[in-house]
């Protein structure tokens, strides 16, 4: 099958900044694959690349097998919603109209209830509502666009955890039962990790994790316990990081651990805690620009 | 939600529940499983992650696949569940035990009054 997006060597330059390095991926269909890294990553550089909202300054970007700048067809076949998305001022249920027009794939249904899941005001001006409010709109047309490629770019800026909670259930619930290829950049990372399928990491416009997110779970573990017997668990395993509290010493190590590493931890008392895929993403922007991190 | 441990990939950690669930006798032999879109919202998870794991459970034969209906409990699922754990019964909850008992110096005797008679370690008066 052709993969929905990919990218070859993929760079990005303003002026002397780069912005994107050297940047090769694939996005399968019908998958959800977080987009991860900090700010200043390249995350929005890479998402406008792929929308056709920019052109890279070297590499080759596919979508849908096909060179999606200035390609309509390709085009149409997706929706990015973008941080801080400006709208003509109008009011959002004119907002919501124009967007019904545009996208093949609409669904008025899910696009009505979503008004409603996010109490909005479809009478109000979009200038007059709130920073969350605001981002409530562009998630309603993310999703009830239904479009093949979905992305979503930063896309909740003023939401509460309430209303995150109810994009990610909706997501979910609209993605299973009409599957379609979505990437999401996000830096609430651990709050959207159970969604994801895949996970690409960018620091400094480099890919530095690029896995299933199944893999990444025990991609390194924290071993902590009194440190001699850390020390010597630990012992020809690649250590990331040490720590020490007189006599207990807590050891990060390249996992992942089998079944009888894990046994012997449990009888020797030692406590085992897998690294989230947050502070996976502190650790790797902490590593030097030419290494990857092996899941 | 039920909490998901971090450490356990996800869809082992759904096929545990499964299996738990079917040890306990709350879905019986031949009962409808949860569909996997039903699983994914539930435990707000990525549909092929719930996906991932039902197929590990099919692959041994705990649950079955019926075309166009859904996937369902096998028959002898429970007792085949019992009998694997019970082969990891001594590993998973007799070792540690025995290793914590050791470091607490307590001797066998002693271990074994404490599971032959509950409430005894509880401060109550030995009966």
């Amino acid at each position: 099958m052709t993969p929905t997006i990919s990218a070859t060597a993929l760079g990005r330059r303003y002026r002397d900044q780069v912005a994107l390095d050297n940047v090769s991926l694939t996005v399968e269909p019908d998958s959800i694959t977080g987009l991860l890294g900090r700010n200043g990553a390249g995350k929005t550089t890479l998402m406008r690349i792929v929308t056709g909202q920019e052109f890279p300054t070297a590499g080759d970007v596919r979508v849908f097998g096909e060179v999606p700048a200035e390609n309509d067809a390709v085009l149409r076949r997706m929706v990015f919603v973008r941080e801080e998305q400006t709208y003509p001022d109008l009011r959002v249920g004119h907002v919501i109209q124009v967007a019904s027009w545009f996208y093949p794939n609409w669904s008025e249904e899910l696009a009505q209830q979503l008004l409603a899941d996010f109490e909005l005001p479809l009478r109000r001006r979009i200038k007059k509502l709130s920073r969350g409010m605001r981002s409530a709109v562009g998630i309603v047309i993310g999703l009830a666009a239904r479009a093949e490629l979905t992305l979503f770019d930063e896309p909740y800026a003023g939401l509460d955890a309430v209303a995150r909670q109810q994009f990610y259930d909706r997501l979910l619930a609209d993605f299973a039962e009409h599957p379609r290829t979505v990437v999401l950049s996000t830096h609430l990372i651990d709050e959207a990790a159970d969604l994801l399928e895949h996970v690409v990491m960018l620091d400094r416009g480099r890919v530095v994790l690029d896995a299933a997110a199944d893999d990444v779970r025990g991609t390194a573990m924290t071993v902590s316990g009194p440190a001699a017997v850390v020390d010597e668990f630990v012992e020809g395993r690649a250590i990331w990081h040490r720590q020490r509290l007189g006599s207990r010493a807590s050891v990060t190590v390249a996992g992942p651990l089998d079944v009888a590493a894990q046994a012997r931890a449990r009888t020797l008392r030692l406590s085992l805690e897998p690294l989230s895929l947050q502070q996976l993403l502190v650790h790797a922007s902490g590593i030097s620009a030419d290494e990857k991190v092996s899941a | 939600m039920p909490a998901l441990d971090e450490g356990t990939p996800l869809f082992v950690q759904i096929a545990e529940q499964l299996a738990d669930d079917i040890v306990e006798g709350v879905l019986a032999e031949g009962a409808r499983v949860p569909s996997t879109n039903e699983l994914a919202a539930y435990y707000r998870i990525n549909p092929a992650t719930a996906a991932k794991g039902i197929n590990l459970l099919v692959d041994e034969a705990v649950l079955e696949k019926r075309r166009g209906i859904g996937m369902f409990v096998a028959f002898g699922a429970r007792e085949q569940l019992r009998a694997d754990r019970r082969k990891r019964f001594a590993e998973q909850f007799i070792d540690p035990m025995l290793a914590e008992a050791r470091r607490l110096g307590i001797d066998t005797d002693t271990l074994v009054s404490l599971v032959r008679g509950p409430g005894w370690h509880n401060g109550g008066d030995t009966p």
